[in-house]
Parts: C-alpha cells; sequence; structure tokens
C-alpha cells in the first residue's frame, strides 16, 4: 500500500494490530527538550480567537450555545470551523466552534433539563420522539431498578450512578482510522461478523447486531470525512493527514456519545512514526510538525457536552476527560518516549495551561532522564501533569494501554469498562451504627440491623455491624450497576468506540469507593481513643460522637490506622467479588472521587473521627486535610500502601507542594538555572520514589496557598490558572466557591 | 558491645536543602553555642529528648529509602558534634548499606590537638555542611558566644584531608554583613582547597516563633532581614571567581 511505504514491514499488515505498527517503526528518543520550538503566528492567532470564545463562554454563563434542534451523531453537522484560513487540524462536534450538541440517548430527560439549565428549550417534537416512540437508556434503568436501589440512590450512600447520562470510559482505538482507513476496518469487521454463526445463542445474536451497528458507525464517519473534504476510507498519507484522521475519529465519538469521560488513548507515539518519516522525507520542519500537534491539542481543548447542574456538582469545571497516556516502557526494555511525547507536553507553553487534554505521564523509573526532566520541569511550571505507575499497569495490561478517565487503565482497542460510581464507606458505617437508618434523614434504607448499645463503642462490636452493612451495599451496588450496564448497552451503545475494538474485548467492571480516609480515622479513633455516640432524642439516631484521646490518622506512615484502611478496601473489594457481574466482567475497584468528595460530604452526618456533618472528605484516596503533618513524604507513603490488588481501578492521589519545598528560594534569585535543575531534579526524585515504593497515581501541583486565595478573590485576574484536583486537571476559575475553599484547605506540604 | 544510643530532637523525611538530592534529615539534641540569631531554639537543651539506635534510625530511614535515591541521610541539630560517638557507629552502619552520609555542623567541638575521633568520623562522612557564623573572633564571641578559633582550625583540617564542604554563612545585616567582615571571610575561604559549594543564608525572622513559645527573650529584635541589594553584593563578594574543588 502506498500510504504505508517506508514503514518497517510485521504483522500489523495482516491483522489489525496497531502495537506491532508502533514497536517495528519508533524511534525511541534519548535527547532533551533543547529541540522544541515555540508556537507559530497562525498557532498564536488562532488560539487567541480559541481564548477570546472562552471569555466569551464564561461571560455568558459557562455555555456558549446549545443545539436544540439536532441529535448529535457523527453526521449530524455539517463542517465547522473556528478559523478556516488558519486551522492545520479541522473538525468540530457541532458547525460552530463550543456549540453544545444534543445527546439524548443516556436520558431524554437530563438531556432536555441540561439544555435548560442554559435556557434553551430542545425542539418539542424531539422530546415527544424520545419520550413516546424511542425509549432512552434513563428510562430503561429505571424500569428495572427495585425499591431498594432507590432507596439508596436518593440517600446518597451510592453517588454518581450513570443511570442518566453517557458512561463513558470506553476509549476507541482512534489510531486505527490513521493508520488503516475505513474500508480495511469495515472489512475486518464484516469477517468478524460472519466468524459468528451457529447455533445462534443469546451472546452471538447481540455480538452480530452490535457489529452491524459498529459497521454502520464506521461507514458514518467516512461521510463526515467527506464533510471536511477527506477520504477516510484509505489509510493516511503522511503526518498531517495522520493527525487529522485520528482526530476525526475522536470527533466522531465525541458527537455520538455524551460520556461521562471520553478519553483519547495513547497516541503521541504511534503519531511520531509519521512526524519523522515525514521530517526524514524534508516534507516538514520541525516548526511545521510542533504547529499540527499544537493545532490538534487545541481541537481537544474545544470538545464541549452538554450538563445538567446536578452533574456539574459532582464533576466540576466542565471536565471531558480527553486523557491522553504519554511515555511508558515497551515490553521489549526501551521506553516510548519520542520527540512527539515532547512535543505534547510543549503545547503547554505554547498555548498556555489548560486542563484538557488530561495529559497523563506513564511513569517508570527507567524513563530517558531528559524525559523525566522534562515533565517534571513543565509539572512544576504548570500544575497540570498526572503521573500514573507504569510498573503497576504494564504487567497487568501489557504496553499499549491508556488511561481512561482519570486513573483506569485499559489495553488500547482490547479492553473496556463498565463504570460506575462510588459507594460512601463513611455514610455506611453510620448506617451500621444506626440500624441501617440514614443518619440524615431517618428513613430505613439498610436492612434494619442491630443499633449498636449506648456507652462508649466498641472496636470488635462496630466491626461486626460495619461489615454486615457492607456485605449489603456491595450486594446493592453491584445490582445496580448490572442494571446500568445492561440498559446502556440496549438503548446507548457505543458503536463507534466499539467499532475500534476487536471483537471479543476484555471487560472490567470498575466499582469505586469514596470517603477511605474519614473511615479510616473513625475506626481509627473507636480503636485507640475512647468515642462515645451522641443520641438525637427524638429519633434516636446516633447524630455526633464524643471523641476522647489521641489517635493515629490516616497519612502519616503509621501502620496502625494505614492497615485500617488496606484492610478496608481488601474486605470491600472481596464483597464486590462475591456477586455476579454483567457480561462476564472482571471487578475492579478504584478510590477516586474526582471534586465529587465535597458532594459525599455534604451528604454524610458527623463521622467519629471528628469530621462535621457536611464538610467535604479528602479526595480519593488522600489522607484528611491538615491531618498528614508529618511530612511529605509520610503521606506518600501511607497512601502508597492502599494495595493495587484490590484497587486495580485506580488510587488517585493529590499532591501539592509549595515551590519552596523542593529548592532553595535564595538561589533562585541567583542562580535560576541551577535553581530550577535542583527543583526539578528532587520532583524526579519524589516520583521515583512514590512509584517504585508502589504508589498509583499522583497529581502533582507546584503551588502556593496565597496564590489560590487570590485567584479566589480576584478569578478575572486568574482565567487559566490550572490545578490538579482528583484524576484531573481543573481551571480553578470554573469550581464552585465550596470547592475552592475545599481545596485552599487541602495540605500544603511546605517543610517537611 | 552495647551499642550507644542518640538524642534526637526530630526528623524530616524529605530534606530538599541539606545536601545533594532529597535527604532524611535526623536532628540532634543539644547544642554548645548561643546563637542570638538561631532558629532551632528548641534544640539547645541537651537534656534527654527521644533515644535512639543507629539501627532503629535506620529502619525508619529504609522505609522512605526509594526517595533518597540521589540523596542520603543529613545529621543536623542542634549541634551533631556533641555526640560524636553516636555519629561514628551510626555512619558506620550507614556507609556499610552504602547510602551517603553529611554532618550540619558549626565544627564548634572541634579540639585541633585530638583529632583521633573526627578523624574516625571523617571515614565514614562523605560531606559536611560548615556553618561559619561570623570571621571575627570577637564578633563570633559576642554574637554566638565562643571564639571561632578551633572553628576555623576545623575547616582547616577539613581542607588538610580533603573532606568535601559545604560552606554555609548567615547574613546579617550590619553585623556580618559588612564590607569589611564579608572580605575577610573571603580571604579565609580562599585558603579552603575542599568547598564544593558557598551558600549564603539570608537572615530570616521565622524562628522567632520557636524562641516566643518557649518564653525567651529574642535577642536580635531590632535587626531587619537583609535587602536584596546586600545579598548580591554579598553573593559577589564571597563567590565571585572563587576555585571550588572539582
Amino acid at each position: 500500500m502506498k500510504q504505508w511505504e517506508g514503514f518497517k514491514k510485521g504483522l500489523w499488515q495482516e491483522t489489525v494490530d496497531v502495537r506491532d505498527f508502533i514497536v517495528n517503526n519508533y524511534e525511541e528518543y534519548l535527547g532533551d527538550d533543547s529541540f522544541l520550538v515555540g508556537p507559530t503566528e497562525a498557532s498564536t492567532k488562532l488560539n487567541q480567537q480559541f481564548i477570546d470564545l472562552l471569555a466569551k463562554e464564561i461571560e455568558l454563563g459557562g455555555v456558549i450555545s446549545v443545539d436544540t434542534d439536532v441529535v448529535s451523531s457523527i453526521t449530524s453537522h455539517k463542517a465547522g470551523y473556528l478559523d478556516k484560513s488558519l486551522e492545520k487540524i479541522v473538525g468540530l462536534q457541532t458547525d460552530a466552534p463550543l456549540v453544545r450538541g444534543f445527546h439524548p440517548y443516556g436520558g431524554i430527560n437530563v438531556a432536555v433539563k441540561a439544555a435548560e439549565a442554559y435556557g434553551y428549550e430542545i425542539n418539542p417534537e424531539l422530546q415527544h420522539i424520545f419520550t413516546e416512540y424511542r425509549k432512552t437508556h434513563n428510562q430503561g434503568v429505571f424500569d428495572a431498578y427495585n425499591s431498594e436501589i432507590r432507596a439508596a440512590r436518593s440517600a446518597g450512600i451510592i453517588t454518581g450512578l450513570p443511570d442518566a447520562y453517557g458512561r463513558g470510559r470506553i476509549i476507541g482505538d482512534y489510531r486505527r482510522v490513521a493508520l488503516y482507513g475505513l474500508d480495511y476496518l469495515i472489512k475486518q469487521k464484516k469477517a468478524e461478523q460472519k466468524s459468528l454463526s451457529f447455533p445462534m445463542t443469546e451472546r452471538k445474536i447481540r455480538l452480530r447486531e452490535e457489529i452491524q451497528e459498529q459497521i454502520n458507525a464506521l461507514g458514518r464517519l467516512k461521510t463526515l470525512g467527506e464533510y471536511y473534504g477527506f477520504d477516510l476510507s484509505r489509510p493516511a498519507d503522511n503526518a498531517m493527514e495522520a493527525v487529522q484522521w485520528l482526530y476525526l475519529g475522536y470527533l466522531g465519538a465525541v458527537k455520538e456519545q455524551n460520556g461521562a469521560a471520553m478519553s483519547l488513548g495513547r497516541t503521541s507515539t504511534f503519531l511520531d512514526i509519521y512526524i519523522e518519516r515525514d521530517l526524514k522525507a524534508g516534507i516538514i520542519n520541525e516548526t511545521d510538525a510542533q504547529e499540527i500537534i499544537d493545532h490538534f491539542i487545541m481541537k481537544l481543548r474545544m470538545v464541549r457536552f452538554a450538563r445538567t447542574p446536578e452533574y456539574n456538582e459532582l464533576f466540576t469545571g466542565d471536565p471531558t476527560w480527553v486523557t491522553e497516556s504519554i511515555a511508558g516502557m515497551n515490553l521489549d526494555g526501551r521506553s516510548f518516549v519520542t520527540r512527539t511525547s515532547f512535543r505534547y507536553l510543549q503545547t503547554l507553553y505554547n498555548l498556555g495551561t489548560s486542563a484538557e487534554p488530561n495529559l497523563t505521564v506513564l511513569w517508570s523509573e527507567s524513563l530517558p532522564q531528559n524525559f523525566k526532566n522534562f515533565a517534571a520541569k513543565v509539572s512544576i511550571d504548570t500544575s497540570s501533569i498526572q503521573y500514573e505507575n507504569d510498573e503497576l499497569m504494564r504487567p497487568e495490561h501489557g504496553d499499549d494501554y491508556a488511561i481512561a478517565c482519570c486513573v483506569s487503565p485499559m489495553a488500547v482497542g482490547k479492553e473496556m469498562q463498565f463504570f460506575g460510581a462510588r459507594a460512601n464507606l463513611a455514610k455506611a458505617l453510620l448506617y451500621s451504627l444506626n440500624g441501617g437508618r440514614d443518619e440524615m434523614s431517618g428513613k430505613q434504607v439498610a436492612p434494619k440491623g442491630e443499633i449498636i448499645k449506648p456507652g462508649v463503642l466498641n472496636y470488635d462490636e462496630v466491626m461486626v455491624n460495619y461489615e454486615k452493612t457492607l456485605e449489603w451495599l456491595a450486594e446493592l451496588y453491584v445490582g445496580a450497576l448490572n442494571i446500568i450496564h445492561y440498559m446502556h448497552d440496549k438503548y446507548a451503545y457505543e458503536s463507534f468506540e466499539m467499532a475500534l475494538h476487536d471483537r471479543d474485548v476484555t471487560r472490567f467492571f470498575a466499582t469505586g469507593v469514596a470517603g477511605l480516609s474519614v473511615v479510616a480515622d473513625s475506626l481509627s479513633a473507636i480503636k485507640y481513643a475512647t468515642v462515645t455516640p451522641i443520641y438525637d432524642e427524638e429519633s434516636g439516631l446516633v447524630v455526633d460522637f464524643k471523641t476522647e484521646g489521641e489517635f493515629p490518622c490516616y497519612g502519616n506512615n503509621d501502620d496502625r490506622v494505614d492497615q485500617i484502611a488496606v484492610d478496608l478496601v481488601t474486605k470491600f473489594m472481596n464483597m464486590i467479588r462475591k456477586h455476579e457481574t454483567y457480561r462476564d466482567s472482571i471487578p475492579t475497584m478504584s478510590v477516586l472521587t474526582i471534586t465529587s468528595n465535597v458532594v459525599y460530604g455534604k451528604k454524610t452526618g458527623n463521622t467519629p473521627d471528628g469530621r462535621r456533618k457536611g464538610a467535604p472528605f479528602a479526595p480519593g484516596a488522600n489522607p484528611m486535610h491538615g491531618r498528614d503533618n508529618s511530612g511529605a513524604l509520610k503521606s506518600l507513603m501511607s497512601v502508597a500502601k492502599i494495595p493495587c490488588e484490590s484497587c486495580a481501578d485506580g488510587i488517585s492521589n493529590t499532591f501539592t507542594i509549595v515551590p519552596q519545598a523542593l529548592g532553595k528560594e535564595e538561589t533562585m534569585m541567583f542562580e535560576n538555572v541551577m535553581a530550577s535543575d535542583i527543583k526539578v531534579e528532587n520532583l524526579v526524585n519524589i516520583l521515583d520514589g512514590y512509584f517504585t515504593g508502589g504508589g498509583y497515581h499522583l497529581n502533582v501541583n507546584v503551588l502556593v496557598r496565597e496564590k489560590l486565595i487570590e485567584a479566589m478573590n480576584n478569578p478575572h485576574l486568574y482565567p487559566n490558572l490550572t490545578i490538579r484536583v482528583s484524576g484531573y486537571a481543573v481551571n480553578f476559575a470554573l469550581l464552585t466557591n465550596e470547592q475552592k475553599r475545599d481545596v485552599i484547605a487541602r495540605t500544603f506540604h511546605e517543610t517537611f | 558491645m552495647k551499642h550507644s544510643k542518640g538524642n534526637t530532637h526530630s526528623v524530616e523525611t524529605m530534606g530538599a536543602f541539606d545536601g545533594p538530592g532529597i535527604r532524611y534529615i535526623l536532628f540532634l539534641q543539644g547544642c554548645p553555642l548561643r546563637c542570638q540569631f538561631c532558629h532551632n531554639r528548641d534544640t539547645w537543651d541537651t537534656q534527654e529528648n527521644k533515644l535512639q539506635t543507629p539501627e532503629e534510625i535506620l529502619a525508619d530511614y529504609q522505609k522512605y529509602k526509594t526517595f533518597y535515591k540521589n540523596g542520603g541521610i543529613t545529621v543536623s541539630g542542634g549541634e551533631p558534634l556533641l555526640q560524636i560517638d553516636f555519629l561514628i557507629e551510626l555512619f558506620t552502619l550507614f556507609k556499610a548499606h552504602n547510602i551517603h552520609t553529611c554532618i550540619d555542623t558549626s565544627g564548634a567541638t572541634f579540639t585541633p590537638h585530638n583529632t583521633e575521633k573526627f578523624a574516625s568520623l571523617m571515614k565514614v562522612t562523605d560531606l559536611v555542611l560548615l556553618d561559619i557564623k561570623h570571621i571575627d573572633d570577637e564578633g563570633h564571641k559576642v554574637l554566638v558566644g565562643t571564639t571561632n578559633k578551633h572553628i576555623l582550625a576545623f575547616a582547616k583540617y577539613l581542607s588538610d584531608i580533603d573532606k568535601d564542604v559545604y560552606i554555609r554563612h548567615v547574613l546579617l545585616p550590619g553585623i556580618t554583613g559588612t564590607d569589611d567582615q564579608l572580605t575577610r571571610l573571603r580571604s579565609f575561604l580562599d585558603t579552603l582547597t575542599n568547598v564544593k559549594r558557598i551558600d549564603i543564608l539570608p537572615y530570616h525572622k521565622k524562628g522567632i516563633v520557636k524562641w516566643e513559645i518557649n518564653h525567651f527573650d529574642y535577642p536580635l529584635k531590632e535587626l531587619e532581614e537583609p535587602c536584596k541589594d546586600l545579598i548580591m553584593k554579598a553573593h559577589d563578594i564571597l563567590k565571585t571567581c572563587y576555585v571550588y574543588k572539582k
């Protein structure tokens, strides 16, 4: 094939195998960042237009416009541009930038409410169709939910169930579009469909129908290409086309689905092969290469979905989780670092910091030193990168996995997950003390259990009750997720994203927990201090606690309490594993809250650790704010103990360090180069230390608290201040005031 | 043999300032000097605080060792040389585990005519952070409470045995920060051949809190932090064209 000229031959030419193409053709880059270039004039001009549009979006209350007359699909809108004369990479979700599409399949009510929240009314005819004639996911789920699930859902012991919106966390292998072209992919899918024949079991029938949906979706992407003047039926011919083809693939996904997280995958090293080929042929130079990447990343920053205020409260800042995974090690011992890995990070300088795409470095101690240094430098300068432990993921998912959403690893095109929500472990503890009644409403949510006897709490007795409550919660949670994913497959199937997967995918069943540090500290208080419940006379509920004496807190590398956290996740994961999961999916769990730690806290009463009713939880697996007071390393070490075997879907840790703590202020004033080198070296050492010590994920913020306070008081001065929260980056200005206060209250590691 | 125990004050697990890389900083209790600008006032007292054996300290260090790949241990204080027997034992153990060792000291206990113990200690010490408080002997007596003769002798001794040293000097406006004092200090530093680095530490008032908490009267209440120009000048005088040990 003409488009493949100059590439090394391999298995990838016989069958769809992008990894084989990459490992046969990429060139590892061991050098430093000195080859990088700044933005072109066109990039700066285009970026300014985009920035102006962002300002207008904020001015209009967060939304430029909502399309109320067209159901978003791959082919729903003709070509749209920001500035056609300047754009090297084109394609928008609708026909104008930042206009949000109408996605009814997840749930018509929610889609209508999302538009209403911004003052738009969805065309009544469409509302009628999706109410009367075409059932949506949300309707299906509520038809099947039982009363127990409904009660648990409304009490908030499980929050964030994707029962009214797209589940997301599925990554199409968008590289396939560029490498093979759609005709080849369609041919493959037809062969897959043909391979499923008699006897026609339910499993095969379903898959045959799904593959037909996938084939149709691939066909629609061809049409989308035509709108923009491209022939996607064939493979990409050069670097510019490879980026364009890949991006249109991704665009197809975000036009078809409004998923909670629409991640990109692992594309930089794949694209580097095309860029290198063109550079060698003299077709482009470094400036062109960076410009193409800058324009591509700019497009990823423009992805928008219409979401309801309730959703925004859980996941604030308009996140789309266009997560891109960079670097990591090859099974053959080389790293996957290429010049384009550097070019992706360089966009944070060329275009300014940004929350999206969610740039994620797959860290290994064995990565090239120059790349490690550059990533650390970018972190120090922008606070926009997160890190995942490649040494933990690679053995489980191979070396061509990517992160979906915040922390969830999956082999690209081979694995997917059924995502869903978090169980509130702190609330469950209060249920176990109150015989299954909700501590806020008094309603009987869990089955009527033993009420803890009055007086000082006894650790062993509390644990017996607590474990019973957790068993109940695990079963209910799995049940709810089974219903949700059954219905999502039925009414809102991701036909295009799944078209870029193999026929037989591995499915994970991704549960989650919230409130880990609250429970660990509460149980520690019960075990090591004296905790006496305080009852409300009228309702008889335990509404508060008298906690006397000292107790160790999670986050100080003290095994007495850290082990409580370890045991808790291990127990709960094993409880989840007891139950049958939809489509033979493999159960996993994450300790990740995103920004929902604020909402979970709001819905939870006083806890024995001294946390007040309504106060936020710590995010993810973080220790509670201000309680990890024996230094940064001890805090990191506590979190690194949470076992990956029980939390295979991710253990999120958000780490904030003040810049001075990484290196001398005094030196900084006079020996600029050296000071920043020391900071970089120290941050690299922290990352190496955390990950070789078994840490899973780390969000790195290099910030002073005063800056955030100033940004809170004068938001107009800091329109682009980006910070890492739990699993994603967010524009600080877009957080609610409550969340801003929560972020400011977190532990900033200053001295050790 | 019964292992000695160190009288320790506290630990910082992530030191980014006291020696190369990220380091485990062990603060020992007790100091013979009475620096008027001390920022660890709470470490002066030599009475027993937390007693720890070298093995216990190593075990604690090992918990964080993945972070110290390019770092090691730094013992600070207080004045660590007050517990030199313990230090020798501690560093011998750490060197046996191939860990980079460093002492942050004022050299205040040095005895020029009896260097035997110092020689043993230096065998297991990779780097010394040497704090020169005041180059003028009379000024030293006022500021710190003792002569500086043995301290300067310690600096010479380290130069003679070619032990790697970072020189540290706290810049106090009008006290150590005059042209005359800085020039004299520079002349002294020029006689040393083992200096890897010179750190000028501009005086700051953050340490006052620790005096106040313990109800001690802070002697330098009137002293202001040095301005940028003074810091620049000190860099100029102390560091311009200085010949560092390679």
